[in-house]
């Protein structure tokens, strides 16, 4: 069965332009209100304990009555704050998550616009997304927020570049800079590929949309929720979507770059891509179950000593590999970059123990 | 192309329509009386976890992190030139791959330099 649009499906421009906006807008909200559900549902397993459980069936209601509980909440706009920023950060933080799913496909050419700078679009574009979290922890005029906010800039900087160049990597491999091009060439999908590029990614993605190991944005226990703590209303609760928009952003963009999007046989591309998002989602639920927060120290020293180094390395042998080997046979090259990954890891990880010990830090 | 960035743009301008329905709504919502609004001098000041708030936070702070923040901008600029780099490889000979690692490796020196001189140490 051929499940594909063509790239100018339905004809009209304008058309085209409103269904898609339409569909990716309900893509994200949906995709949110599970993602919220599926956290509270699947950490609270992890913690042995049931999670809501009482509004509508298995609790998948939850999200809505809370959404309900908090539009009706008074708006409060501390005396000391910066009037227009902390009205507009939100909308800063939230608009850019919503731009990024603009260049993915969700299925075989359901994606509003398949930019050939997609990759380096979406470097761009999710670095904006730091900057509204920073302006909405510094606007509040609240010295755990500024702390919250500061550290945001840290990570941003910091983890931007490991995860550039592992999609490097995919792009010597794909031969293209587009998002669709890159899907295109997965006939296997690229975790096997390139396993050492996906490790420093997943981490990598999990600093920039701030989940746990590196939620230091945040911190409940330490910053009093960090960049977010003097909003409340309809501004918290965008900033709230912002984050599990980040999040759905970066499962999605786990799923298309290494997981092979919306490609799989039988069912169509929009389910296949819905189901590896999830997949990718319920893995990042499983280290915020399993692992403590990071110090910041302990997080820049990983971006910048840990995996920066392997990410030089990772875009190195895949472009010796893509030169000097560009026909080597599949079973040989997967198995050995598996290994190869996995002994690099290693002993960089007794690399770095060392040079603590000899430098203190 | 042209057309793709219109999209882009188009959708650009949906986006921000959406986010600031989002934030003008409780507005309409509190003229229809449905949002409570009753300010006070306690509620509307600064949260520091029940304690009077002393200051503003818009004081001189050490990010600590200047330094990362300059290497940031000098491997920020090489992922420009390399993701096109990249694209080109994989039909192209050794020639292009060593102009691309001496380019990485220039950089590499000046990374290099920065972590031996303990800038990439959080002080």
């Amino acid at each position: 069965m051929n499940w594909s649009l063509s790239p100018d499906w339905p004809g009209n421009f304008w058309l085209r332009l409103i269904i898609i906006a339409v569909v990716i807008i309900a893509y994200v909200m949906s995709s949110v209100i599970m993602f919220i559900w599926m956290e509270r549902r699947v950490i609270a397993r992890f913690q042995s304990r049931l999670g809501p459980n009482r509004a509508g069936p298995f609790g998948l209601l939850q999200a809505f009555a809370d959404t309900v509980k908090i539009l009706t909440k008074e708006d409060i706009i501390p005396t000391l704050a910066d009037k227009l920023l902390f009205w507009i950060a939100p909308a800063i933080a939230f608009v850019p998550t919503l731009m990024i799913m603009a260049v993915i496909p969700l299925m075989n050419g359901l994606q509003l616009a398949d930019l050939n700078v997609g990759v380096l679009y979406i470097a761009a574009v999710s670095a904006i997304a730091s900057i509204g979290v920073f302006l909405s922890g510094m606007a509040g005029n609240n010295k755990y927020s500024l702390v919250g906010a500061i550290r945001e800039i840290a990570q941003l900087i910091s983890f931007e570049i490991p995860m550039v160049l592992a999609i490097a990597g995919l792009v010597i491999a794909s031969g293209s800079m587009s998002v669709s091009g890159i899907i295109e060439a997965q006939n296997i999908p690229f975790i096997l590929v390139q396993p050492l590029g996906f490790m420093i990614f997943i981490v990598a993605i999990l600093a920039e949309i701030n989940r746990t190991p590196f939620d230091l944005v945040e911190a409940d226990s330490e910053l009093t929720c960090g960049f977010n703590t003097e909003y409340s209303g309809m501004k918290f609760a965008l900033l709230y979507l912002t984050e599990y928009s980040e999040a759905v952003v970066g499962s999605a963009l786990i799923a298309t770059f290494f997981l092979g999007g919306w490609r799989g046989p039988l069912l169509p591309g929009i389910l296949w891509f819905a189901i590896k998002m999830f997949a990718s989602f319920m893995f990042i639920l499983w280290l915020r179950g399993t692992l403590p927060r990071l110090r910041i120290d302990q997080s820049m020293r990983l971006a910048w000593k840990g995996l920066l180094p392997l990410a030089f390395v990772n875009l190195f042998i895949i472009g010796l590999k893509s030169v000097f080997l560009p026909d080597l046979s599949l079973w040989i090259s997967v198995p050995a970059y598996i290994l190869i990954s996995l002994i690099l890891v290693m002993l960089w990880a007794m690399f770095m123990r060392k040079e603590r010990q000899s430098f203190g830090g | 192309m042209l057309q793709d960035f219109s999209y882009i743009a188009l959708f650009l301008l949906i986006s921000i329509a959406f986010a600031a329905f989002m934030l003008v709504l409780p507005l309409v919502l509190r003229k229809l009386g449905i949002i409570p609004h009753k300010p006070s001098a306690v509620k509307s000041s600064t949260v520091e976890c029940g304690l009077e708030t002393t200051g503003r936070s818009w004081v001189q702070f050490n990010s600590r992190y200047y330094l990362f923040a300059l290497v940031a901008v000098a491997l920020d600029v090489m992922l420009i030139f390399i993701l096109p780099w990249a694209a080109g490889l994989q039909v192209a000979d050794w020639r292009f791959f060593l102009g691309g690692a001496i380019f990485v490796g220039i950089i590499l020196i000046a990374y290099i330099y920065a972590w031996r001189k303990g800038a990439l140490r959080w002080k």
